[in-house]
């Protein structure tokens, strides 16, 4: 570009020089020039050798849908006519604020009436090594999607570390020019600033369905390289090879300038509601601003502050009152939309719709009955509808129940009541799509005695798969039988109308691989769950996935995520592991050891033949681990829906009426099922004779030996409501009774529900059925033993040792200690 | 304008898991519990349940809410008080963010010590 003559001599008018040639600062001259065409004389610096272009659209152009010239918002002419100076390519480095006058690098000195600082902000980039390496680039301007595009024709990996807005878009370009590209992201969900975790879940299915790799929780080390970028190096070790390295981790209010001026400098310039800043002829504006605490990084706020920067400058000041902003993302063929709080809270309520089939997820969340967020994915038709009413504050009371639709149904007239919708439709009409259900077909299914939603589901099974169409179902039921409608399956909370087996069914049917995914497709009502069915469905994908599934600890009780057990004052017990209820000297005085060492106020022996230490602090849990593991035991999971004890009686070896090694055959039970996670906590007990003193027939299994073998009772529970086991079957020897104990826990751990003990269980299926699958069925045993043993040689990983060697140490320590001064004093 | 000595600094935003939580221990006091929210939000209590005083900081964290461990009364992050059925409420921390650390306000923290 070349440096038109600067005319200062001959224009008398006031001076205003823009520093910043980008969007904000030639958007506010537009808003004056819309003013006043004639009161200022105008000059723009920018530190681009361009023209005036939409940073916005860069995207685009990266992914080859625009080129540089569609993008551009002002050219030369529009300079030209409005007489303004561009002096572009060379930046402002300095502003003297008492001789009024900005200096470029290329020493061009021009004096002002009024300034307008409009830098924007630059990318930030995180200070790792190997960041200055060539072939590092951020995604800030025209020159980095060069730098880009000339990469991308040579093909190779690229590795965009940031998985927000911006990193997803450059990594969506790049993908489309050729390159294989991995997405780094340190926080567990995409762009978790717009998206709740559900959406962000969606996010990624969806870019890994286009081949691009994303990592989430995963911290970069380094950049690795020798001359240029061949690798970047994550915290964990792993090392992805990268021929170019995009930084779109975030950006920073560019303050430097005004902070050498002396200006009053937060997060961002500070600015009045007029754009003034602590010198009242230096204005600012755009991202690099920080208003009433807030700083934006999106183009509708910047819109706004030129508005009422233009008004003030022309002596009609109206006042910028913050903007509320909303965000879409430019990734053709996946459509993401979310504005406004959408993190909930008080007084706020969620109305979710969820399309497994189409990979639909809505979300508008409501506060005093006005929307005050919303999060759309697949479907964002309606994102610019839910704004609109969020910006308006307008009452949606009367929308409410057919607000999630969309504008265009709930502006539907007679048809915004959903019931009369139902009613209207014609009996060939559609219910459940994915059994191919028509309306006829469920009423019908109703006539004949389908009363509920479960018989319906049973029956004709409309709503059994996916579960979208259950409110249609229920609407039917409710117009086919008015009040005679039974309540239907005990759903697992509120958050879902399935129940427990209808959800363990499709996370299996659908091999569904985590909680967000089972929470999509199976159309949770919350976007989070509840503490009651984010354990429930830990569990099912852990016992689905044995070695797969990644446990997820905030889904955990608090006992199972501290691995003891949490005691009314907030303290803990600790209960190690004595295999069949044996010990010995060494182990009893570590007990000794730790009980003084931590000061445990008391010690007990527990029910299930343990010794149980009370009264540990949080922080000391993972030093009396490792104490215990010193003397060689391990996590007695006295805490966990999991193996508890295998209790004993001396059995043979001993006992004058012993009939055969009780002791012996319940350690060996011991060894091969402890660390199993289990529906619920599970007891298991080996008497020498009959007269059981392990008291095996109160136990979720028990095993009585008598002299011709091993009689094996399930079911048992000395609880509540005491249950006597049933019996189940004899055996003759140990590897037998070893391998039906294996056969029946596997069997419980697959088909029980979250939270329901063997004897409720077998309450419920019935003792035939166990039988059936245990003793009619020898190859279904032999395949659930070995499920079991299996899944065994994942869990069989003490826990205490892992956290005692360090692992997972936020769970133990607190953040922060403060001692205040005033204690001190 | 507040001054720095009225917030206390104590970490960055990642050190707290997400729908998780950690604590700020208060010496002669109550522990504060400062958690995080499946979409990021910050927000601090007293580390102690209106019913029997369960540590809040080890329950399970959902939606704008978080069960106590105790005996799994819902709490709200943001007030503090006990939804649903239940009556009661844990004294909040006013707690903000800037620049990836964690501030909570000092005056309520010295009152939680009191």
């Amino acid at each position: 570009m070349e440096h038109r003559p600067l005319k200062a001599e001959t224009d008398t008018r006031e001076h205003l020089v823009v520093i910043g040639n980008g969007m904000a600062g030639c958007r506010a001259v537009e808003e004056l020039l819309a003013r006043d065409r004639t009161r200022y004389r105008v000059t723009i610096f920018g530190a681009e050798p361009r023209v005036n272009y939409n940073r916005i659209m860069l995207s685009p152009v990266l992914a080859g849908e625009k080129s540089f010239d569609d993008i551009v918002i002002n050219d030369a002419d529009w300079y030209a006519s409005n007489g303004i100076s561009l002096i572009a390519g060379d930046p402002v480095i300095a502003i003297d604020r008492a001789a009024k006058t900005v200096t470029t690098r290329g020493g061009i000195s021009e004096s002002y009436h009024k300034l307008l600082i409009a830098t924007g902000s630059d990318p930030f980039i995180i200070p790792v090594p190997g960041k200055d390496l060539p072939g590092v680039v951020a995604f800030r301007d025209m020159d980095d999607v060069g730098t880009m595009l000339s990469a991308a024709e040579k093909g190779g990996n690229a590795v965009v570390i940031g998985g927000g807005l911006l990193g997803l878009e450059a990594a969506h370009g790049l993908s489309l020019r050729g390159m294989r590209v991995t997405v780094i992201h340190l926080m567990p969900t995409l762009m978790e600033r717009q998206l709740d975790e559900a959406a962000g879940w969606l996010l990624k299915q969806a870019l890994e369905a286009r081949g691009q790799t994303i990592l989430t929780g995963a911290d970069t080390a380094e950049i690795v390289g020798d001359g240029k970028v061949e690798g970047v190096r994550l915290k964990d070790g792993t090392l992805i090879p990268a021929d170019l390295v995009v930084m779109a981790v975030g950006i920073r209010p560019s303050t430097a300038l005004a902070r050498d001026a002396g200006l009053a400098v937060g997060r961002g310039v500070q600015v009045d509601d007029h754009m003034v800043t602590s010198d009242p002829d230096i204005l600012a504006v755009g991202e690099c601003v920080e208003h009433d605490g807030q700083v934006y990084g999106l183009v509708a706020p910047l819109w706004d502050m030129c508005r009422s920067l233009a008004d003030g400058l022309v002596e009609k000041p109206s006042g910028y009152r913050g903007s509320v902003t909303s965000t879409k993302l430019k990734v053709s063929g996946i459509d993401v939309f979310s504005a406004g709080d959408f993190s909930g809270g008080d007084g706020c309520e969620d109305i979710v719709l969820r399309d497994a089939a189409r990979g639909i997820y809505k979300r508008v969340v409501l506060k005093h009955d006005r929307i005050v967020g919303a999060v759309l994915y697949g479907d964002t038709a309606d994102g610019s509808w839910y704004f609109d009413l969020l910006k308006k504050q307008d009452d949606v009371s009367g929308l409410r129940d057919v607000l999630i639709f969309g504008q265009a149904f709930a502006s539907g007239g007679g048809q915004a009541d959903p019931k009369a919708a139902v009613a209207a439709l014609s009996d060939d009409a559609e219910i459940c799509g994915c059994n191919g259900i028509s309306k006829g077909q469920v009423i019908s299914c109703i006539a004949k005695g389908a009363h509920s939603l479960d018989a319906v589901r049973g029956t004709c099974k409309a709503s059994a798969s996916c579960g979208s169409c259950t409110g249609l179902v229920e609407t039917l039921l409710a117009l086919t039988l008015g009040d005679d409608v039974q309540s239907g399956p005990k759903t697992m909370c509120k958050c879902t109308s399935f129940g427990h087996d209808d959800v363990r069914r499709e996370i299996v049917a659908q091999n569904m691989r985590s909680i967000p995914e089972v929470m999509q497709k199976l159309h949770w009502a919350t976007p989070d769950g509840c503490s009651s069915c984010r354990p429930a469905l830990n569990y099912y994908l852990l016992c689905a996935l044995p070695g797969e599934y990644v446990d997820d600890q905030q889904s955990r009780f608090v006992n199972e995520r501290l691995h003891a057990n949490i005691q009314k004052d907030g303290t803990y017990s600790v209960v190690p592991r004595m295999w069949g209820g044996l010990t010995n000297p060494k182990e009893l005085r570590a007990i000794a050891d730790v009980v003084e060492k931590y000061n445990a106020p008391m010690v007990k022996v527990t029910g299930g033949q343990r010794l149980d230490i009370f009264g540990i602090k949080k922080e000391d849990l993972p030093a009396v681990w490792a104490d215990l593991n010193a003397a060689g035991m391990v996590s007695g999971h006295a805490y966990g829906k999991a193996l508890r004890t295998v209790k004993t009686c001396v059995g043979s070896e001993w006992c004058r009426f012993g009939t055969q090694d009780s002791t012996g055959l319940g350690v060996k039970i011991e060894r091969m099922s402890w660390g199993s996670w289990m529906p619920h906590k599970f007891k298991i007990a080996v008497s020498g004779c009959p007269r059981n003193c392990a008291e095996a027939t109160i136990k979720d299994f028990g095993v009585v030996c008598v002299d011709s073998g091993y009689e094996l009772h399930v079911g048992g529970n000395g609880g509540i409501h005491v249950r006597a086991t049933d019996l189940l079957c004899k055996v003759a020897t140990k590897q037998e009774a070893l391998d039906y104990c294996a056969a029946f826990i596997q069997l419980y751990r697959e088909e029980a529900r979250y939270l329901e003990r063997t004897a409720p269980w077998i309450e419920r299926v019935g003792l035939d059925y166990v039988k059936a699958r245990l003793l009619d069925d020898s190859a279904g045993r032999e395949a659930l033993r070995a499920r079991f043993l299996y899944s065994q040689s994942f869990s069989q990983d003490d826990p205490w040792a892992q956290r005692a060697g360090g692992a997972e140490a936020e769970h133990h320590a607190p953040m922060a200690r403060f001692i205040p001064q005033e204690a001190l004093a | 304008m507040t001054t720095a000595a009225e917030w206390l600094d104590i970490g960055w935003v990642d050190q707290i898991p997400v729908r998780g939580s950690r604590t700020v221990q208060v010496a002669g006091g109550d522990d504060i519990a400062v958690f995080r929210t499946a979409d990021g939000k910050i927000f601090a209590l007293l580390d102690r349940c209106p019913h029997k005083h369960g540590r809040l900081s080890q329950g399970i964290v959902h939606g704008g809410a978080v069960a106590c461990p105790l005996h799994n009364w819902r709490i709200s992050l943001s007030t503090g008080e006990a939804l649903g059925e239940d009556k009661g409420c844990t004294p909040t921390v006013p707690v903000k963010v800037d620049g990836g650390r964690v501030l909570i306000c000092r005056a309520s923290t010295l009152k939680a010590a009191a």
